[in-house]
């Protein structure tokens, strides 16, 4: 095997990073607020009483998580400019762009995630907080917003943080719409200069290093946390 | 049978076992008892090497419990034990969980290891549950079937961590019949365990531990008839026990 | 709005001249099921050693599996692939590269794939492993010992059979997932599902077709496993143990 080619890697590293990586890390914390989000309050409308809207709600979780993230990729690809069209009453489909499309299918996608790990922290928290909450007088909404959510968050952040890392590795995917993310950066360079070990290994050693550093600070502030008696 | 040569141990640099020496002869029933975090508990574990000790030596039959050339498993073959919260096998029949160790570390053929472990169900009251696993078995009734499984393998001596300590109420007693039965019959037995009432039936000694040491090793009488010669803490602790 | 529906495509040939499109969405369907079943074997064996390995308490080989595992958790798994795909023929010997590289593309493919999501389970296996195992009471492994059973058949007998029934539920949603991943394959020239789907909407611009039946075949898919893994469970319980009826 030729030698390695480290050059190429400084080179285009600048490229890498600044256009890669910041589209990386854009997709990744915009979707994960909009997720966050969507994931909660899908997490309540499950935990709801009315039969038809936890059944809704049910089906569109269970439909997210049985489907492979680069078919919904796809899905929504195609979707949503024909969607924008039938919203806007232009009669035809309307262009997104690549990253509004991504940003979409990432929101949509891991909301179904957020909902399950959100759904399973609301159910940890004692039934006799919520009904000391009714107790005093406090509505459903209150009860959720002071009571019952701050509790479940609190118990649920190593677990949600460990998701927003899964996000970050998902969002490579959006290879198969040719944007450029940071592996598609790397993908643009291997391909243009036949390079594409030097690419692969680096944006590889990137990634790892990224994820390992992210998820060994997650479980430190779980230590910190458990150890202060949460 | 066992003997105990000035075992020490500890756990990084907090000592929880302080120079204890005992000796156990065979056929005799020794109860060990004191308050919690004494170290009797870690004690008789290290009696079949479950748990590692530094310093001292242990013999059971002549054989070294520490030595590096000691074969490990069939020592333990030779030593049946029983525990607090009973560690039946949730997964095998209470037949299977008879049977496993027959077959496989003693090496019986599948139908000695279940007549063995039929006679020994009917020995403790079971034999109407051979089939029946461990889950669907009150705590006393898996207690009996664990001292059974510890039976099975004939064992010299049998060690007994807390057996009741985990047991309802009603239930001790179901259990405590049992070890009567086996210590009437000559079988060499260590017993950790609150229960003074066993103690004074079929003890031949009682020993007291406190904070890893031994504090009085004495014959049962002169632990129940003669308690103003114990030391300040066994009779304390005493009081507090025996009240109930 | 001007889309056109047209359900009849599905059985108009394929520019390959041998299948229709329904017949590439089965090809498609082998293909992914192929993989998927390969690469579970592998993540089971793999993912099985560096498991217990890992609960052994020797500090070394401790490490190592750590390691293993992070060093998979840690890649995207697309990522992974193009490493399988693209730099491992280069790195190896080289005539062992050079039999990948002049493989029948189809085999080559499929093997990549299989072994790249086949390592890539093996991790999260390996956690889900290690993590049944030392949610067992201690006092388990201990009256194994105590019975004077040795190490491998403590863990033979007692610790795998019951950290088995114990991680069924999770292996399941691994065993999804592992299919779910099989996805990804496709960017490496496997025509699973969603590379066929995207083939034929690529030919045929009939999109919603297209990736409405590659839906229906992941969720028909979905729905066997699951009904699968219901059956292992109760193939395998036992009575009064976690959660089952006394």
């Amino acid at each position: 095997m030729h030698g390695f080619d480290f050059e190429i890697i400084i080179r285009t590293a600048p490229y890498l990073f600044t256009v890669g990586l910041m589209f990386t890390l854009k997709l990744t914390v915009l979707s994960t607020i909009g997720a966050i989000i969507l994931g909660t309050l899908l997490a309540i409308m499950r935990l709801s009483s009315n039969r038809a809207v936890s059944a809704v709600a049910g089906g569109y979780v269970n439909l997210m998580r049985a489907l492979p993230l680069i078919l919904i990729i796809f899905w929504f690809y195609f979707l949503v400019p024909y969607i924008v069209g039938w919203l806007t009453q232009a009669g035809r489909p309307i262009a997104v762009g690549g990253f509004t499309s991504a940003l979409i299918t990432f929101t949509l996608f891991e909301a179904a995630y957020f909902c399950e790990i959100v759904r399973a922290g609301i159910q940890s928290v004692p039934r006799g907080q919520l009904d000391a909450g009714y107790a005093i007088g406090l509505s459903f909404r209150q009860v959720m917003s002071y009571v019952v959510l701050p509790q479940a968050f609190r118990k649920m952040t190593p677990l949600l943080l460990t998701q927003v890392i899964v996000i970050f590795q998902d969002t490579s995917l959006v290879y198969v719409l040719s944007l450029t993310d940071f592996l598609g950066a790397a993908n643009n360079v291997a391909q243009r200069d036949g390079r594409l070990v030097e690419m692969f290994v680096f944006a590889a050693v990137v990634y790892f290093l990224i994820s390992y550093a992210a998820s060994r600070s997650v479980k430190m502030l779980e230590r910190r946390s458990n150890a202060a008696g949460a | 049978m066992i003997e105990f040569k000035n075992v020490s141990k500890w756990y990084g640099s907090f000592q929880v076992l302080n120079d204890c020496s005992i000796s156990i002869n065979a056929g005799q029933v020794v109860v060990v008892c004191g308050p919690s975090g004494s170290g009797k508990s870690t004690l008789i574990k290290t009696a079949n090497a479950l748990e590692p000790f530094q310093k001292g030596e242990i013999l059971i039959d002549g054989v070294s419990v520490g030595a590096r050339k000691t074969n490990l498993p069939q020592l333990r073959a030779r030593i049946g034990m029983v525990f607090q919260h009973f560690e039946l096998f949730p997964h095998l029949s209470v037949m299977r969980n008879l049977e496993l160790a027959q077959v496989k570390v003693l090496g019986r053929t599948a139908d000695e290891a279940n007549q063995r472990g039929r006679s020994l169900l009917e020995r403790v009251g079971l034999s109407a549950h051979m089939d029946k696993f461990p889950g669907q078995l009150s705590g006393g009734q898996q207690q009996r079937v664990a001292i059974a499984r510890a039976l099975a393998m004939d064992p010299i001596a049998m060690l007994f961590d807390e057996p009741t300590s985990a047991l309802d109420p009603e239930m001790v007693n179901e259990v405590l019949d049992v070890m009567v039965d086996l210590a009437k019959e000559g079988m060499t037995m260590m017993v950790v365990t609150h229960e003074m009432g066993f103690a004074r039936k079929v003890a031949d000694r009682v020993i007291f531990m406190d904070e890893g040491a031994i504090v009085e090793d004495c014959s049962k009488d002169e632990f129940f008839e003669r308690p103003e010669e114990l030391s300040d803490r066994a009779k304390l602790f005493l009081s507090k026990i025996l009240t109930h | 709005m001007n889309y056109n529906w047209n359900w009849m495509v599905f059985w108009e040939m394929a520019p390959d001249g041998v299948h229709t499109y329904m017949g590439t969405l089965i090809q498609g369907l082998y293909w992914t099921v192929g993989v998927s079943i390969v690469a579970w074997c592998i993540a089971l064996l793999v993912g099985g050693i560096v498991g217990v390995f890992g609960t052994t308490g020797n500090a070394w080989v401790e490490r190592f599996c750590a390691g293993y595992v992070e060093l998979f958790r840690n890649v995207p798994l697309l990522v992974q692939m193009f490493l399988w795909y693209f730099v491992f023929p280069e790195v190896v010997p080289a005539r062992l590269g050079e039999f990948i590289k002049t493989a029948d593309p189809a085999w080559s493919t499929f093997w990549t794939a299989a072994v790249c999501l086949g390592l890539f389970t093996s991790s999260r296996i390996a956690v889900q492993i290690q993590a049944g195992i030392r949610a067992l009471p201690a006092g388990q492994p201990m009256a194994a010992t105590a019975l004077g059973l040795t190490r491998p058949q403590v863990y033979r007998y007692v610790l795998l059979p019951l950290t088995v029934r114990m991680i069924l539920p999770p292996m399941a949603s691994e065993a999804l997932n592992l299919i779910k991943n099989s996805s990804v394959a496709f960017t490496i020239g496997l025509l699973e599902i969603t590379g066929a789907a995207r083939s034929m909407q690529e030919f045929t611009f009939q999109i919603f077709e297209s990736f409405a039946a590659a839906t229906v075949l992941y969720v028909a898919i979905n729905i066997v496993v699951v009904l699968l893994m219901r059956y292992l469970e109760k193939r395998l319980s036992v009575p009064g143990f976690i959660g089952q009826p006394r």
